[in-house]
């Protein structure tokens, strides 16, 4: 297991490339990017079984992860490019015409480490069973991965491929919904009430695990760890982590303005003097 | 002309399954992934030889459509089975994503296409799904004549790798071409040769097309019979070639005016070789309940609607 200081470092450093990516092109989401980073560090440093240097589409006998919430490519872009999967020096073409780091992910740029394109919500939960589904065809344990937003949860789609993996018991999958009760039109709350996402999801024949502070590297490894324990037993697994939007940097956490608006000249100094350059900026 | 005989009435779905069996027996990554529609759209002979590698999804077609995409990672070979209406129009966002912009070997197989599923109504009755698959980057379009042509169409698609739209219908029809046929995707399959006019056709009008032809031949119209079983890619190459022989085009169809087969030659007349054109197809109009021969009909898709047609594009010829 990876210290839990070094994936802090990690994270802090993830959290300066995502205001400086979305600040240079004056685009993107850097507000659900921040409040993921740690979930993002973990899993891509210390959660997951893969080898970022051979990245191959088929992923046989590696974990797999899908982004369903596809908007947050800051903070997936540039744990893939610390972790590994290509040069780090790249992510400063984020967004830029002719690059592999599309605004949103996509399989049709050749970025290793990108299985499916998306970004249109409420699909990922549905390839990730499929993934999981060939893995257990093919005899390989193991396991499917997927980050959501908790107002993707409004999706319909997400409730029928919840409904699939609960009743045909797809355990080597672990859903993560990022709960920071933002969305774009306001609060969770304010747009379309969730309601009580645990007893949803237990009621689709999920085990759900709870993590109360998923901006604490502590907690969100634990979180992790314990839902990787409980796979394999007969119900696939939910992660339910609390998150702050924009976490990491004051005035911009805990509001929807940042959601995919890009930080100003000045708001990047001002955010970058609260994020110490822990690993070197690309 | 050529004759063509009729060797028994049979739907095209039924070739479809038998064609899936087969495939399933070639290759064993194919899977087939069904959303609670088995025995109608005839996976059920799919799913009972080969229940390991079967897929009941549910009344869940978006997630059908992402299961599939997930399965295609590995090596899977995914084929999605449902009404055609369900498989395109319903899930166009999901399998825009991640079958056609992601580029996945997925096969989504269309059943109870166009007015000839009959009695179920318009709300079954796709006639834009043509359009809709044909306007996506990476897919590839297949429609199917008769039984023996969709079983073959269905192991091509298969052994091609990449996104595939195969189309087909519900009623029993005239199955009328070889048994072992080869299945050359984007190849035109020329019925008959004429110099009069072409009648290029799709999917199930492909049998009126030539009975169309047989009446014309007893006027003394020499008309040209061919066989688009692939909308995309076209064979552009055998369309400019038989325009440029003829003068004159008519255009047959099971689907709307909008978007279909015609469109898809319109547009390779009009860059190429521009030639007086007829569509036989539905109006910008849906269906509604009735036999599938009635459908056939009332919407004007029959022989004696081609050969009318036929007779306007010849007026119109210089």
């Amino acid at each position: 297991m990876t210290n839990i200081l070094d994936l802090q470092n990690i994270a802090t450093q993830v959290r300066r490339d995502i205001v400086r990516m979305t600040n240079a092109v004056n685009s993107g989401h850097p507000g659900g990017s921040l409040g993921c980073t740690e979930f993002m560090t973990a899993l891509f440093f210390d959660i997951m079984e893969h080898n970022p240097a051979d990245f191959a589409m088929e992923g046989k006998n590696s974990d797999m992860f899908f982004l369903s919430n596809g908007h947050i490519t800051p903070v997936l872009y540039s744990v893939m490019a610390r972790r590994g999967y290509f040069p780090v020096e790249e992510l400063k073409t984020f967004r830029v015409f002719g690059t592999r780091l599309q605004g949103h992910p996509s399989t049709a740029h050749g970025l290793p480490g990108i299985r499916m394109a998306s970004g249109s919500l409420g699909q990922g939960l549905s390839v990730a069973i499929g993934a999981a589904l060939a893995k257990k065809m093919d005899g390989d344990n193991k396991l499917v991965y997927t980050l959501h937003g908790d107002g993707e949860l409004e999706e319909g789609q997400i409730w029928e491929a919840a409904m699939y993996a609960g009743a045909k018991k797809v355990d080597n999958l672990i859903a993560t919904i990022d709960c920071n009760g933002q969305q774009i039109d306001g609060t969770t709350d304010e747009v379309l009430a969730l309601g009580d996402l645990k007893a949803k999801w237990e009621a689709f024949g999920w085990t759900v695990v709870g993590c109360e502070n998923g901006n604490d590297m502590k907690q969100m490894v634990d979180a992790l760890t314990l839902a990787k324990t409980l796979s394999g037993k007969g119900k696939p697994v939910v992660v339910l982590m609390k998150t702050e939007m924009g976490y990491g940097v004051d005035f911009m956490q805990g509001t929807n303005k940042y959601h995919g608006v890009a930080p100003s000249n000045d708001e990047l100094e001002r955010a970058l003097a609260q994020l110490n350059e822990t690993l070197g900026d690309y | 002309m050529k004759t063509y005989e009729n060797k028994k009435m049979k739907d095209l779905r039924s070739g479809f399954g038998e064609g899936l069996v087969d495939a399933g027996a070639q290759n064993h990554e194919v899977v087939a992934l069904s959303a609670d529609v088995t025995g109608s759209v005839k996976m059920d002979g799919f799913a009972k030889a080969y229940p390991e590698r079967f897929i009941q999804c549910g009344i869940a077609e978006a997630n059908m459509v992402g299961i599939a995409a997930g399965l295609s990672l590995s090596g899977k070979i995914p084929f999605v089975g449902g009404f055609a209406e369900f498989v395109t129009g319903r899930v166009y966002d999901q399998i825009r994503q991640v079958v056609a912009y992601s580029n996945k070997n997925v096969k989504i197989c269309g059943s109870h296409a166009g007015v000839t599923l009959g009695e179920d109504g318009a709300t079954h009755q796709t006639m834009e799904d043509i359009a809709l698959m044909k306007a996506l980057p990476n897919m590839t379009v297949l429609v199917p004549c008769d039984a023996n042509q969709t079983h073959a169409a269905t192991v091509a698609a298969m052994r091609h790798n990449g996104p595939v739209y195969l189309r087909f219908g519900r009623p029993k029809m005239p199955n009328f071409t070889d048994e072992n046929q080869e299945f050359v995707i984007g190849k035109a399959q020329m019925l008959n040769e004429g110099k009069d006019v072409s009648i290029i056709a799709t999917g199930h009008l492909v049998w009126e097309a030539l009975e169309a032809a047989k009446a014309l031949e007893a006027e003394g119209i020499l008309a040209e019979v061919i066989n688009i079983h692939t909308i995309k890619p076209l064979d552009t190459e055998a369309i400019i070639k038989s325009a440029k022989k003829t003068g004159a085009v008519v255009t047959c169809e099971e689907h709307l005016f909008n978007g279909g087969l015609g469109d898809s030659v319109a547009q390779t007349l009009a860059l190429n070789c521009p030639t007086p054109m007829e569509y036989v197809a539905v109006d910008d109009k849906f269906g509604e309940s009735g036999t599938p021969e009635q459908m056939l009909v009332n919407y004007h898709l029959k022989a004696v609607d081609i050969v009318g047609k036929v007779k306007a594009v010849l007026v119109r010829k210089k």
